[in-house]
């Protein structure tokens, strides 16, 4: 039966995949799942078995069966729970389409784009990734524009605002840290005002990474990318 | 009837395996549309309306509502179209986990499977080439062991045609092609024999003969690209 049964999420707490799939799981009110916290920097035997192929969080292992990558694991809680809370993606096999379209959007270019800022090794290289930055959010902005509503979903949250929105606090963390203005409220108010709106709704209760958080983690994995640069 | 000819539009390129994935899926579903070849050196108002953002095909018109990336067509597809002609079951798997494996599969495919193997036909030397091919076949393993835990009938979707390989279906030619081209196989029977075998298998399959390529002109495709990238060296 839907939601018994034994669930485990292996999860970082800055990670933006990890917060999209909790935010998944608050939106259907499942609440009662075991959260194991991961070190990325020193894997747990778990986290090795449950996701062989990559290594990375979140998985969620569901009665000891193991989910990985998080559009899959956010499509897998919306069908198993599938009555509980409200709907995740929407039914109409069009707007499906079109909400996966930006998604894929999303988790390509602005993913993309803001970890080019954090490992941008010149400061010409920072600037063209902050372009791309702002011009994947504009991107997004229009999208909403087009929507005309409050959330990317509609009247409230759905699949699209949770994956834009697990992006959100990448953006504070390297605004604050690159002194960068990502999320240019001037220039994208629809999109400035979605987040607002996003960082209010129920189901970012608790699972939002905090910018300091993210600031940690993200310099380690600089200075990773920098260190394979000068090796090649 | 689903798939009245004017209300189904697939916008592609021959050559591509991408728009391959979207005619597999397509035709298992016993559907029958409007093809619109594109020439991508000189894109078409179509195209470029219907896919702004990446001005790329394949791109799928329903009823005129365009739906871009080839997995999210085929899924697509699946959803929309749900009973296909022959009664075949749904390219997606109906148990949930199942799916999210699926899901999981198609996306290393793309992720780890594809854009090493489409850098082998862009690279500029002949060791680029041979890096990228390294990292594709290294990449396909994952999947010969998908193949090894899974049920009877040799399909990653089991006794019939799935999601998975439909996506993996679209590159075959090229397969085939680069293996005429330079010996060089993704799918090598040595090392990956339920691959090779799968290979065999869904080439066999009606759907397959029906929209695959000719593989002698896929050759002459594939050695015009390496050509324009390859930076002087003798390697082709």
């Amino acid at each position: 039966m839907a939601g018994e049964g034994d669930l485990k999420l292996l999860g970082g707490d800055a990670s933006q995949f990890v917060a999209r799939v909790r935010m998944a799981l608050n939106i259907k009110g499942v609440c009662s799942y075991e959260y194991i916290e991961q070190d990325l920097f020193n894997k747990s035997e778990l986290l090795l078995e449950s996701n062989p192929v990559h290594k990375k969080v979140p998985v969620l292992i569901h009665n000891g069966k193991p989910i990985a990558e998080s559009l899959a694991i956010v499509q897998y809680v919306d069908e198993v729970w599938d009555t509980a809370g409200a709907p995740i993606l929407p039914a109409d096999p069009y707007q499906r389409a079109v909400a996966r379209f930006w998604a894929a959007y999303t988790d390509d270019k602005l993913l993309r784009a803001y970890i080019g800022v954090n490992v941008a090794a010149t400061e010409e290289e920072r600037a063209e990734k902050v372009k791309d930055t702002v011009a994947a959010i504009s991107q997004l902005e229009a999208v909403l524009a087009d929507g005309g509503k409050a959330f990317f979903a509609g009247d409230s949250v759905g699949y699209l605002d949770i994956v834009v929105g697990c992006h959100l606090s990448w953006l504070e963390a390297f605004s604050k840290m690159y002194g960068v203005v990502l999320l240019d409220a001037a220039k994208s108010p629809i999109f400035a005002a979605w987040a607002a709106r996003f960082g209010e709704t129920e189901a970012v209760k608790g699972v939002v990474p905090e910018t300091d958080t993210v600031a940690e983690y993200a310099k380690k994995r600089r200075a990773e990318a920098l260190a394979a640069k000068r090796k090649n | 009837m689903a798939g009245a000819g004017h209300e189904l539009k697939l916008v592609g390129m021959w050559a591509s395996p991408f728009v391959t994935r979207v005619k597999l899926a397509l035709h298992l579903k016993g559907l029958s549309y409007d093809y619109v070849e594109e020439d991508l050196s000189s894109k078409s108002e179509l195209l470029l309306s219907s896919n702004p953002v990446h001005k790329t095909v394949p791109v799928f018109i329903h009823g005129g509502r365009p739906v871009c990336e080839s997995h999210i067509i085929v899924q697509y597809i699946d959803e929309a179209f749900v009973a296909a002609a022959d009664g075949s079951p749904p390219l997606l798997p109906a148990d949930p986990y199942e799916r999210a494996t699926a899901l999981f599969w198609a996306a290393y495919i793309d992720d780890k499977v594809l854009k090493p193997w489409r850098r082998v036909f862009s690279a500029r030397t002949g060791e680029e080439r041979a890096e990228w091919m390294e990292q594709a076949v290294a990449a396909v393993d994952a999947l010969e062991g998908v193949l090894a835990g899974s049920k009877e009938g040799g399909f990653f979707g089991g006794d019939s045609v799935g999601y998975v390989d439909v996506l993996l279906g679209g590159i075959v030619r090229w397969v085939h092609a680069t293996a005429a081209i330079s010996g060089d196989e993704l799918f090598d029977a040595a090392r990956t024999p339920l691959l090779a075998a799968w290979m065999e298998r869904f080439g066999e399959l009606d759907a397959a003969k029906a929209v695959f390529q000719d593989v002698d002109k896929v050759v002459d495709y594939a050695k015009m690209i390496m050509a324009l990238f390859a930076a002087g060296s003798a390697a082709t």
